[in-house]
C-alpha cells in the first residue's frame, strides 16, 4: 500500500488542512474551495442537495462535525444507512436526483479522505503517524478471533452468538485487548454498512459469509448433532476469516462503524439482513436491475488496463470454481473413506475375536485399531482439505464477484459521465434555439433559464469526469493491494495445507511402523 | 479387447495367497490368457514326470466353465467326501470395467485432453488388474490341487490338463440349472444339521469346536472382505480425484503472472504423483487384504461343505443304528442293516479322520497366508506414506524457497 501512495489530489497537499482539523468545518470548507476550480461553489452551510453532487467528493459540511463527537455523527448516519436498504447506491443514479447524497453522508467522508491523505477521521490523533508507518510497512497489528458460539433464546427465534476477541496495538482502539458478543445479523448488517459506504467508490469490500437458512433452522430446533456442530464451526471460522480480511483493508480499517462492530457493548440490531424482510427482496430487485443495466452499458474502454484485468478476473474465476468443485468431490470422497475405513476396522476387529490361533488373532485386533486410528486421520485430514483448501477457494470465488462488482460500479460511473455530458449538449442546443427564436418578451427569462441549466450541467459533467477518474484511480490501488494479498493468502494456505498432508503421512508410518512386528510375530 | 498378461512372470499374486508345499512332479500354471469380448481362454500348461502322461510338458486352453465343470466333479466324488475341494474361481467379470470405459468414451466436454488421457490410463489399469486377478484365481485353483496328494490323482483332473479338445461343459443346460437350484435346498437341509437345529448330536469335541469356529469365522471374514472392497473403492475414489485437481492446478498456474505460477504449477505436480501413490495404496489394499480375505471366505466354505458331509454321514450312520435297532427288534432282515451300518460307520469315521487332517491343513493354511500379507501390505504402507512424505516436504521446501 505505501508504494501506491500518492500525492493529495489537491496537487500542493496543504499541510495546513491537517492543523485546521480539530475545527471540523474548516477542513471541508476549505478543501471544498480548493477542489471547485468552478465559480460555483456552494456556500457550506445552506447546501440544497444537487450542489453536494457537484461537490463531489465534499461532504454536507452541516454534517460534519469532526471532533469528539465523530461517535455520534457516525452512529447517527450508521441508523439512517440501516434503516433504507442498505445496498442502494444512490450516487449511480442516472438521474441527479436529491436523494442522490445527503442520506449517506459518510460515503462521501470516507473515501475523499483516503484519496486525500490516506488516513482518517482519525487522522487529527496523533495515531496518524502511526498509521501512516503502518499502511507503510504494512504492519496491521490486530488480531481478530471468532470463538465460543452459543446459542441464545429457544425455538425458532434463537440465534447463535459468537464471541469476536480483538488484540492490537493501534491506538484508534480504546483498549489493546477486548471482546464482545456478536450474532450472524451484526456481521451482515456491518458488511452492509460497508458496502453501501466504499462500494461504490471503487473499494473492494470483502463479502460476508453466506447465509443458510437450512443450516440455521438445524442448529435452531436444537439439533445437537454433528452436522449442526460442523455448521457452526463453518460458519465460525468463515465469520473469523471475514473479520480479518476486514481489518487487513487499510481503508476499512479506519471506518467508525467497523470499530463500533469490534469495539461495542451493544450494537443495533440490523433487521435489514434477513433473506425474506422487505428490503431483502428490494436488494434481490435492485441486483436484477444493475445486471439488466450492466448489460446495457457500452463504454469506451480508453484504458486497456482495465479490459485486461477484468478479462483476467474473469479467468480467474471461473478456474477457482472448477477447482473448488473438484476439492469438494475430494473432501466427500475423504469422508466416505473414513466412514469405510471405520467400518473395516470393527469387522476386523470381530474377525481377531472368532480366530482360534491366538497370535493371529492378536495381530488381527492390532490390525482393527490400525485402522481405527487410520479412520481419524481420515476424518482429520478432510476436515483440513474443507479448511484450508476448499474455503480459501469459495472465498475467492466470491471476493472476485467484489472485484467485478467494482468494475461493474466503475461502468456506471462512466455511464453518469457519458449522460452528464449528453444532457449539457442538449440544453446548449435549446439555447442555441432560444437565441434565434422571435419571441423577445419570453426570450430573456427563457435565456437566463437556459443559462442556469447550462451551467448546472457542466458542473455535474465535472463533477461525473472527477468521480470517474477516482473511481478508476481507487480501483487500480485497490486491484494492487487484491493481487498482492491473494498471493500472500493462497502461499500461506498452500503451505498449511501441504503441511497437514505431511502430518497425516507421518502419523500413518507411525502406525504401520508399530503394526508391522505384531504381524510378524504370528507364529 | 486383447490382453494377455504374462501370468507367470510378474509377482504371482496366487503365491500370497497359498503357500504350497513345492512337488516337482506335477506343476501346473496359467502360462497365457487372452480376453475376447465375453470369454477368457486360459492357457493351462503341465510339467510333469509322472509316468500317466503322455509328455513331459503339455499345454491345453481352457475357459471358465470347464473350471466350474472340474470343481463339480470333485464335489460330486464320495471318495473325496472327507476333504477340503479348493474352492472354484470365480467368473471372470470385466462388466463394470467395460461400462465404464465406455461412459468416458461418450465423453464429457468439459474434461481436458489430459484429464481424458490421464482417466482412460487408469480404467486400462483397472482392466489389468481385473484380468490379472481372475488368471491369478484359476490358476491357483489348479495348483491346489496339483499340491494336494488325494486330489491330484483323479481321472479327470488329468483330463482337464491333457485333453486337446475341448470339454464340451459350456453353458449350464436345464438340467444342471436345476442341478444347482436343488443343492441350495440341501445346503439349507445342511445348514440346519450344522447349526444343530436339527437335533444331531456331535460326538467329538474337535469337531464340535471346529463347527461353532467356522460357522462364526464365515460370516465375519465375509464381513470384512466386503468392508475391505469399500475402503479399497474409496482409495480409488480420491486417486481419480486428484486428477481433475492437478488439471485445474494446472491452467491456474499457466494464468496467472505473479508469483502464484510456479506456486500452482508444482502444486499440480504434487497432486499428480500423490495420485499415482494413492493408486497403490488401493492396489495393493486389494490384492493383500481384500483378496486375501475373499479366497479365505470361499476357503471356509468349502470347509464347511467338509463338515456338512461329514455330519450327513454322521446322520445316516444314527439312522443305521436305529434301522438296526429296529431289524434287531422285529428279527427281520438284520443281516442287510447290519451292513448297511457298519458301511455308514466305516464312511463315517473315514470322513472324520481326513477331516480332522485337512481341517488342521486348513488352519496353518490360513495362518500363514494371513502372516505373510499381513506382514506385506504392512511394508507396502509404509512404503507409500514414506513416498508421500518425501514428495510433499520436496514440494513445500521449493513453495517456501521462493520469494
Amino acid at each position: 500500500m505505501a508504494a501506491e501512495r500518492e500525492p493529495p489530489p489537491l496537487g500542493d497537499g496543504k499541510p495546513t488542512d491537517f492543523e485546521e482539523l480539530e475545527d471540523g468545518e474548516d477542513l471541508f470548507t476549505s478543501t471544498v474551495s480548493t477542489l471547485e476550480s468552478s465559480p460555483s461553489s456552494p456556500e457550506p452551510a445552506s447546501l440544497p442537495a444537487e450542489d453536494i453532487s457537484a461537490n463531489s467528493n465534499g461532504p454536507k459540511p452541516t454534517e460534519v462535525v469532526l471532533d469528539d463527537d465523530r461517535e455520534d455523527l457516525f452512529a447517527e448516519a450508521t441508523e439512517e444507512v440501516s434503516l433504507d436498504s442498505p445496498e442502494r447506491e444512490p450516487i449511480l443514479s442516472s438521474e441527479p436526483s436529491p436523494a442522490v447524497t445527503p442520506v449517506t453522508p459518510t460515503t462521501l467522508i470516507a473515501p475523499r479522505i483516503e484519496s486525500k491523505s490516506m488516513s482518517a477521521p482519525v487522522i487529527f490523533d496523533r495515531s496518524r503517524e502511526e498509521i501512516e508507518e503502518e499502511a507503510n510497512g504494512d504492519i496491521f497489528d490486530i488480531e481478530i478471533g471468532v470463538s465460543d458460539p452459543e446459542k441464545v433464546g429457544d425455538g425458532m427465534n434463537a440465534y447463535m452468538a459468537y464471541r469476536v476477541t480483538t488484540k492490537t496495538s493501534l491506538s484508534m482502539f480504546s483498549k489493546s485487548e477486548f471482546s464482545v458478543k456478536r450474532r450472524f445479523s451484526d456481521f451482515l448488517g456491518l458488511h452492509s454498512k460497508l458496502a453501501s459506504k466504499y462500494l461504490h467508490v471503487g473499494y473492494i469490500v470483502p463479502p460476508a459469509p453466506e447465509k443458510s437458512i437450512v443450516g440455521m433452522t438445524k442448529v435452531k430446533v436444537g439439533k445437537e448433532d454433528s452436522s449442526s456442530t460442523e455448521f457452526v464451526e463453518k460458519r465460525r471460522a468463515a465469520l473469523e476469516r471475514y473479520l480479518q480480511r476486514t481489518v487487513k483493508h487499510p481503508t476499512l480499517l479506519q471506518d467508525p462503524d467497523l470499530r463500533q462492530f469490534l469495539e461495542s457493548s451493544e450494537l443495533p440490531r440490523a433487521v435489514n439482513t434477513q433473506a425474506l424482510s422487505g428490503a431483502g427482496i428490494l436488494r434481490m430487485v435492485n441486483k436484477a436491475a444493475d445486471a439488466v443495466n450492466k448489460m446495457t452499458i457500452k463504454m469506451n474502454e480508453s484504458d486497456a488496463w482495465f479490459e485486461e484485468k477484468q478479462q483476467q478476473f474473469e479467468n480467474l474465476d471461473q478456474q477457482l470454481r472448477k477447482l473448488h468443485a473438484s476439492v469438494e468431490a475430494l473432501v466427500c470422497h475423504r469422508k466416505e473413506l473414513s466412514a469405510n475405513t471405520a467400518a473395516f476396522a470393527k469387522s476386523a476387529a470381530m474377525l481377531g475375536n472368532s480366530e482360534d490361533h491366538t497370535a493371529l488373532s492378536r495381530a488381527l485386533s492390532q490390525l482393527a485399531e490400525v485402522e481405527e486410528k487410520i479412520d481419524q486421520l481420515h476424518q482429520e485430514q478432510a476436515f483440513a482439505d474443507f479448511y484450508m483448501f476448499s474455503e480459501l477457494l469459495s472465498d475467492y470465488i466470491r471476493l472476485i464477484a467484489a472485484v467485478k462488482g467494482v468494475f461493474d460500479h466503475r461502468m456506471k460511473c462512466w455511464q453518469k459521465w457519458e449522460d452528464a455530458q449528453i444532457t449539457l449538449l442538449k440544453k446548449r442546443e435549446a439555447e442555441a434555439k432560444i437565441m434565434v427564436a422571435n419571441k423577445p418578451d419570453k426570450i430573456q427569462q427563457a435565456k437566463n433559464e437556459i443559462r442556469e441549466e447550462i451551467e448546472e450541467w457542466e458542473a455535474k459533467v465535472q463533477q461525473g469526469e472527477r468521480e470517474f477518474e477516482q473511481i478508476s484511480k481507487t480501483i487500480r490501488k485497490e486491484v494492487g493491494r487484491f493481487e498482492k494479498e491473494r498471493v500472500k493468502d493462497f502461499k500461506t494456505v498452500i503451505i498449511k495445507y501441504l503441511e497437514s498432508l505431511v502430518q497425516t503421512q507421518q502419523q500413518l508410518i507411525k502406525y504401520w511402523e508399530a503394526f508391522l512386528p505384531e504381524a510378524k510375530a504370528i507364529a | 479387447m486383447e490382453v494377455h498378461p504374462e501370468a507367470g512372470k510378474e509377482g504371482k499374486p496366487s503365491c500370497a495367497l497359498v503357500e504350497l508345499q513345492g512337488d516337482s512332479s506335477l506343476q501346473v500354471e496359467i502360462s497365457d490368457a487372452v480376453s475376447e469380448r465375453d470369454k477368457v481362454k486360459f492357457t493351462v500348461q503341465t510339467k510333469s514326470c509322472l509316468p500317466h502322461f503322455a509328455q513331459t510338458e503339455f499345454s491345453v486352453v481352457r475357459q471358465h466353465e470347464e473350471f466350474i465343470w472340474l470343481h463339480d466333479a470333485y464335489v460330486e466324488n464320495e471318495e473325496y467326501a472327507g476333504l477340503i475341494i479348493p474352492p472354484a474361481p470365480p467368473r471372470p467379470d470385466f462388466e463394470a470395467s467395460r461400462e465404464k470405459l465406455q461412459k468416458l468414451g461418450e465423453g464429457d466436454s468439459s474434461v481436458t485432453r489430459e484429464e481424458f488421457a490421464k482417466m482412460k490410463q487408469e480404467l486400462e489399469a483397472e482392466y489389468l488388474a481385473i484380468f490379472k486377478k481372475t488368471v491369478a484365481m484359476h490358476e491357483v485353483f489348479l495348483q491346489r490341487l496339483a499340491a494336494h496328494p488325494t486330489l491330484r490323482r483323479d481321472h479327470n483332473f488329468f483330463v482337464f490338463l491333457e485333453y486337446g479338445q475341448d470339454l464340451s461343459v459350456r453353458g449350464k443346460n436345464r438340467k444342471e440349472l436345476l442341478g444347482g437350484f436343488l443343492r441350495n435346498i440341501v445346503k439349507s437341509a445342511d445348514e440346519a444339521l450344522i447349526t444343530g437345529v436339527s437335533g444331531l448330536k456331535e460326538v467329538d469335541d474337535f469337531f464340535e469346536h471346529e463347527r461353532t469356529f467356522l460357522l462364526e469365522y464365515h460370516t465375519r471374514i465375509r464381513d470384512a472382505c466386503l468392508r475391505a472392497d469399500r475402503v479399497m473403492r474409496s482409495h480409488k475414489c480420491l486417486a481419480d480425484d486428484y486428477i481433475p485437481i492437478s488439471a485445474a492446478l494446472s491452467s491456474l498456474g499457466s494464468q496467472e503472472v505473479n508469483q502464484l505460477r510456479t506456486s500452482f504449477l508444482k502444486l499440480a505436480e504434487l497432486f499428480e504423483r500423490l495420485r499415482k501413490l494413492e493408486g497403490r495404496v488401493a492396489s495393493d489394499e486389494d490384492l493383500k487384504l481384500s483378496d486375501m480375505l475373499r479366497y479365505y471366505m470361499r476357503d471356509s466354505q468349502a470347509a464347511k461343505d467338509l463338515l456338512y458331509r461329514r455330519l450327513r454321514a454322521l446322520a445316516d450312520y444314527e439312522n443305521a443304528n436305529k434301522a438296526l435297532d429296529k431289524a434287531r427288534t422285529r428279527n427281520r432282515e438284520v443281516r442287510p442293516a447290519e451292513s448297511h451300518q457298519q458301511l455308514c460307520c466305516q464312511r463315517f469315521e473315514r470322513l472324520s479322520d481326513s477331516a480332522k487332517q485337512e481341517l488342521m491343513d486348513f488352519k496353518s493354511r490360513r495362518v500363514s497366508s494371513f502372516r505373510k500379507n499381513l506382514i506385506e501390505l504392512a511394508e507396502l504402507e509404509l512404503k507409500h506414506a514414506k513416498a508421500s512424505t518425501l514428495i510433499l516436504r520436496n514440494t513445500l521446501v521449493a513453495l517456501k524457497g521462493e520469494p
